[in-house]
């Protein structure tokens, strides 16, 4: 059952906090405020529990599962279950939640009722997207993170935020569509031999293969990159990303994009380990691609919060590369860079909003010289700019470890390219800083520091990273399990000849 | 009394239901389009009228009275809209309502 | 007390993290001694745990520390440790050491900087991570270490990051470093996958077993591995970051580029020897890199004008010669002339500084001279750096350290001739740019107006460097002069089995006379330096005047022109890619389906006009179009 409540208590926490505001905006905050924290405490406590081994079974895979009928008919159920890996997201998405209600606890004038109500509701998809073991229900929560997105984007966005906000809604419903496409294959597919049913764990196994496994594969491949992003899909995020407001840009950036990677890991791999196998090189490329490309355009945007938006793009190439790497060393690298980057990119996104509510601009070509003025904020920036170029003792350094030595393992023409990815990250992070907080003052800004609000989320942030960095073993430890799980359902899977190739 | 043939009341009814289409076509009043719309309920009518009489069935009859019923809700209706839109635009032409926003 | 160890580079870390919070409030007198204060303690703790070290050697020679478990992912288990023997005691009592003396002539140095704590900060944490660099037990903590100071590298490169050019060169000097970093990383993907280590022990260990010698593995491991030393040692090609990061202040530029962040690519050859043994035609790569990069960069540092250049140019070029002895086996000499060149080169910078900061920030020396008379002390100590640089015979401890690899360059299995002549045209050169310095800063008529006299803060520093730098020498001495080989013997506790045999007593004859030859050719050119640009510089005016002499000029000044070439090569294409695509073109591609819809709306939407009688039309033709197939069909 706490299960459900993960999910309900954003949503009660949303409606009611929308009706709130009308009387009251700042008891609104405090609401969606108390509702995460609440929630958080719910996850936390599973965790724990987890952690500590208490109640751990041990004949199935799931830590917590809860399974009601919904469509018996259809054969589709509401089942949630919650494993090492599910959990670690959901908690990401607390937290990033958390962070991203305290960042726009000034930012946010406008219909404040409204815009809570969207925020939760999304954090509330999110987490029926990390939790439904149902493939219905998946896409029904798939469907409900994106809606309340879109108002996110469109109302409370800057100058440019129609376009974005329909640009972010038609790749995702247009990619979503087809993943439902693929979803009622595979159903009905698995049907022809046996039971109509949605459920996961019945569908793992069905099999699916040569080119119509391999085009009803590329259905869910193509939602989760849109989502990820992947290159060449991701013209949306730059977009989506500048115009949202801030805590929008840190929950797209943060949680929504790992989405797509957690897609990827528990959905298309699983699901079809031999179309997989065969798709490696052609995921691969467009993973290093993605890596390079995302890098390149990072570094010629002038425009602060699309330079931002193009690093993850470059993040999640790596994440591409890791899971179709799918060794030990990957799929733990994925999981560190899914939380690693939701904490750098989201914590660059809080920066790059407090800048903007301070100097009103988002054009590099205006600021510079900004450390005189503003040393905190100048130090937290060149933290996180550090962390998303990987330096080692920070989360996000474990992750790029990893992956790329998984990724070794399984071809080294792509390691050696992914790698340069590195070295264009110090390229564009180092022009971030210098276009922002170094060179000459010449506009005369004189702006205010971090508050003491902002500083406790960023030592929050900071803490969580450098945490990783040097004992990233609690992550790793809780989703061995899940990943051990994940990695048998391929097992099985008869290897082709494209593998051997290779 | 001498039964008319089927052929010759279908022919009438389907001379009248050309000759109200093309009233609705060419006709630019509105009131003109909506009596040209009679017409070509009432010649379905009589189709009707003709094929129950012809097989002796009762079936086509209730359908006119629904026919009929529906036609009066239909006036009703459509001589309320024309009423308003005369209201607000001062003429009856059709073409002049062409734009959604006004 | 060796259990002690990991609070070496704790201390400056809590002096980093206290001036982090709290040094903006503090006054720079506290700032200075927390500052100086943190590295001091950790280099006396060093100095005690050195002893210790010394005077009760552990089993083996070495005391691993293990902290905790960094991670443990599929068998791969890297663990925070730290690992001391002599080689890292080495290393950490230089980083510690020459790092207290130049903090603390930082606070005379800095005193005017509005950033008094910001610099003490970055300073400090360099000093953390330079010590997680020396004493990390495994490549992935060295690693950490490593990007650790090239961090700190570039904060304190870009300190003063007002000015454009400071950042530049900043930038320059993180970038270029990164690009060896990144063909380390993958010597790192490369060894963990196929040794499923990197614990350096461990590693070399199992190539030994694993890897025959001269095997592919090997040879790619150890090409990587040299990819990342190259980068941070700023040799060939890769060395072009480092005269420009002279922008940093002085004190920087002593302690990161010259005494011990550069020297970094050395002790990752050292600490992996084993592995570079595996691989001898890499071991003569690095033997090759070393005598090209000493030859060039002192012919760059001939006609160079700005004295912290002509100091960065002679260190690339003192590395060139570290790494010359680890190609051709000489572990031990390599890090011999490392622990030497870091005292007289640190000198050599400190001095270098007392002078700019006394004549407020000129740093051509053409604009200095007959300074000796104004700043005794300044000029006596540089003079000393200078007779080390120039390995004046028999007096200085850079005779002694250079001696030491000319010697194995000629005589050891990997050594030739041609190494050995190469080393010894690069001393001639080192010997003539060095007394240059001297002769048109130091002596001659006086040209600059002494603004500060340095305090007993910044002399102190200098006197004691001045002292090491006499005196370090004489702890190895060469064979055939007196049986005195403490360094050696001390580092072959970690370079056993690869030691250098120095069972050559046959040769001790041929060792004086390259001894000779050697000590000749740094006093002729000393006496060269004084003929020319002393006692008659209108020749070399003269033949700087020819074009042929003035383009050459130009060329050594730019550094060979290797920016350019890097320029037209990687960073102009790039550039002109990146600003071509900023609208990125995929966009583009989904811009043009979203036109095609658009246009394909413009052409339809004639047939939505809103008329009724239109769409009565279109409902009458649709029905008789339909009746029609119903019928005749």
């Amino acid at each position: 059952m706490s299960l459900v409540w993960l999910i309900l208590i954003p949503m009660v926490g949303g409606l009611v906090a929308g009706l709130v505001a009308r009387k009251n905006e700042s008891l609104c905050r405090w609401i969606s405020l108390s509702a995460l924290i609440l929630d958080s405490g719910i996850a936390i406590n599973l965790f724990a529990h987890h952690w500590l081994g208490l109640d751990l079974p041990t004949s199935t895979r799931w830590l917590v599962e809860f399974q009601v009928e919904w469509i018996p008919r259809l054969g589709a159920g509401i089942h949630l279950a919650v494993d090492g890996l599910s959990l670690l997201m959901v908690l990401l998405t607390l937290f990033l939640g958390i962070i991203g209600v305290g960042a726009s606890w000034t930012e946010i004038k406008t219909q404040v009722g409204f815009f809570h109500f969207n925020f939760l509701w999304i954090l509330s998809g999110v987490i029926g997207v990390f939790l439904a073991l149902d493939l219905l229900l998946f896409f029904f929560f798939w469907e409900v993170m994106l809606v309340p997105m879109y108002f996110l984007i469109g109302i409370w966005g800057h100058e440019n935020r129609q376009y974005a906000a329909v640009k972010f809604f038609i790749f995702t419903q247009a990619s979503g569509l087809v993943m439902l496409l693929s979803i009622l294959v595979l159903v009905f597919t698995h049907a022809a031999g046996g039971e109509l049913t949605f459920d996961y764990m019945k569908l793992l196994g069905t099999p699916m293969d040569g080119t119509f496994g391999l085009l009803v594969m590329l259905g869910f491949f193509l939602a989760f990159t849109v989502k990820l992003p992947a290159f060449p899909f991701h013209p949306w995020l730059p977009d989506a990303h500048t115009e949202a407001p801030t805590a929008g840009s840190i929950i797209l950036a943060g949680i929504l994009l790992k989405t797509g990677a957690y897609g990827l890991l528990r959905f298309v791999v699983p699901l079809f380990p031999a179309a997989c196998q065969v798709f490696t090189p052609y995921a691969l490329f467009l993973g290093v691609v993605g890596v390079l490309y995302g890098a390149m355009q990072a570094f010629a945007q002038s425009d602060l919060k699309r330079l931002v938006a193009y690093t993850s793009v470059s993040h999640m190439g790596f994440v591409l590369l890791g899971v179709f790497a799918w060794n030990d060393y990957a799929l733990y690298g994925v999981v560190m860079q899914m939380i690693c980057h939701g904490f750098s990119s989201g914590a660059q996104f809080m920066l790059v909003g407090a800048l903007y509510e301070r100097v009103h601009t988002r054009e590099m070509g205006r600021m510079g010289g900004l450390w005189t003025t503003a040393p905190r904020l100048g130090a937290a920036s060149m933290f996180f700019a550090m962390a998303s170029l990987g330096l080692p003792g920070m989360g996000n350094f474990i992750a790029e470890f990893l992956v790329l030595a998984g990724l070794f393992k399984v071809s080294v023409t792509a390691t050696s390219f992914a790698s340069l990815g590195l070295i264009a990250a110090t390229i564009y992070s180092l022009w971030l800083m210098r276009g922002t907080f170094f060179g000459p003052n010449d506009k005369q800004w004189k702006i205010a520091d971090l508050n003491a609000r902002e500083l406790s989320l960023v030592a929050a942030l900071v803490a969580g990273l450098v945490f990783l960095g040097f004992y990233p073993q609690p992550v790793l430890k809780a989703v061995h399990p899940a990943l051990e799980a994940l990695q048998q359902s391929t097992a099985q899977a008869p290897v082709p000849v494209a593998m051997n190739r290779r | 009394m001498a039964s008319i043939p089927l052929e010759v009341s279908l022919f009438l009814s389907g001379l009248l239901f050309s000759l109200g289409l093309l009233g609705v076509l060419v006709r630019r009043n509105i009131l003109f389009i909506l009596m040209s719309l009679e017409i070509m309920m009432n010649a379905a009518g009589l189709a009707f009228v003709a094929a129950s009489s012809h097989w002796g069935v009762a079936d086509g009859q209730v359908m006119f009275i629904f026919i009929v019923t529906v036609a009066a809700a239909e006036v009703s209706v459509g001589l309320a809209l024309v009423l308003q839109l005369y209201r607000r635009i001062h003429t009856l032409d059709s073409d002049a309502v062409s734009v959604m926003r006004g | 007390m060796l259990s002690l160890l990991w609070l070496v580079p704790t201390l400056p870390f809590l002096g980093f993290l206290i001036l982090l919070l709290f040094g903006d409030r503090m006054t720079k007198t506290l700032v200075g001694i927390i500052g100086a204060g943190s590295v001091g303690l950790s280099a006396l703790l060093t100095m005690v745990i050195g002893y210790q070290f010394l005077a009760s050697p552990p089993p083996d020679h070495a005391f691993t520390q293990v902290l905790w478990t960094w991670f443990e992912v599929g068998g791969f288990r890297p663990e925070i440790a730290f690992r001391l023997d002599a080689l890292s005691l080495v290393m950490a009592s230089v980083v510690t050491f020459v790092g207290f003396l130049i903090h603390l002539y930082s606070i005379g140095y800095m005193h005017e900087d509005s950033s008094f704590s910001r610099f003490f900060a970055e300073m400090n944490l360099f000093v953390c991570m330079m010590l997680v660099l020396v004493l990390g037990d495994n490549l992935l903590l060295l690693y950490v270490g490593w990007e650790g100071v090239g961090l700190c590298s570039y904060l304190l490169i870009g300190f003063w990051y007002q000015e454009p050019a400071n950042c530049t060169a900043a930038q320059k000097a993180f970038i270029v470093t990164r690009v060896g970093d990144t063909a380390m990383a993958i010597g790192f993907f490369l060894l963990v996958t196929q040794l499923g280590t990197l614990q350096v022990q461990d590693l070399m260990h199992k190539a030994g077993e694993m890897w025959e010698p001269g095997s592919g593995m090997a040879v790619a491991a150890t090409l990587l591995l040299l990819g990342g030393a190259v980068g941070k040692s700023g040799q060939l090609p890769l060395q072009t970051w480092l005269p420009d990061a002279m922008a940093g202040p002085t004190p920087v530029s002593a302690l990161i580029h010259a005494a011990t962040m550069v020297t970094a690519g050395v002790y990752l050859i050292a600490r992996t020897h084993a592995l570079f043994a595996l691989a001898p035609s890499v071991q003569f790569l690095v033997a090759v890199i070393g005598a090209l990069t000493l030859l060039l960069a002192g012919f760059s540092a001939l006609v160079q004008t700005d004295i912290k250049r002509i100091l960065a140019y002679s260190t690339i070029s003192q590395i060139g010669y570290m790494f010359l002895a680890l190609g051709v086996g000489a572990w031990s000499a390599g890090m011999f002339h490392f622990m030497t060149h870091a005292f007289f080169k640190a000198l050599l910078f400190l001095a270098a500084g007392a002078v700019i900061h006394a004549l407020h920030h000129e740093q051509n020396i053409f604009k200095m001279g007959g300074l000796a008379k104004q700043l005794p002390v300044v000029f006596w100590t540089f003079l000393i750096g200078a007779g080390c640089l120039a390995s004046i015979p028999l007096i200085t401890s850079g005779f002694y350290s250079k001696d030491a690899i000319l010697w194995y360059a000629f005589s050891s299995e990997g050594g030739s001739i041609w190494l050995w002549m190469a080393g010894l045209a690069g001393a001639f050169f080192t010997s003539i740019y060095t007394f240059r310095m001297v002769f048109i800063a130091f002596l001659g008529e006086p040209k600059g107006h002494i603004h500060h006299r340095p305090g007993p803060v910044m002399l102190v520093p200098l006197v004691v460097l001045a002292f090491l730098a006499l005196f370090s020498g004489f702890i190895e001495l060469p064979h055939n002069f007196a049986p005195v080989q403490m360094f050696s013997n001390l580092m072959d506790t970690v370079f056993h089995s690869h030691g250098h045999s120095h069972e050559e007593h046959s040769s001790a004859a041929l060792e004086g006379i390259l001894q000779l030859t050697a000590g000749i050719v740094s006093l002729i050119g000393v006496a060269a330096a004084y003929f020319l640009f002393l006692k008659d510089p209108s020749k070399v005016e003269k033949i700087s005047s020819t074009p042929a002499g003035s383009f050459l000029q130009g060329f050594l000044l730019r550094g060979w022109d290797f920016d350019r070439l890097y320029d037209t090569l990687f960073v102009n294409p790039l550039m002109a890619l990146a600003r071509i695509n900023k609208g990125d073109i995929v966009d583009s591609l989904y811009n043009g389906l979203a036109s095609l819809t658009q246009m394909g709306h413009y052409r339809l939407k004639w047939i939505q006009n809103g008329a009724v009688r239109w769409y009565a039309a279109g409902l009458a033709l649709g029905a008789v179009i339909l009746l029609g197939v119903f019928i005749f069909t």
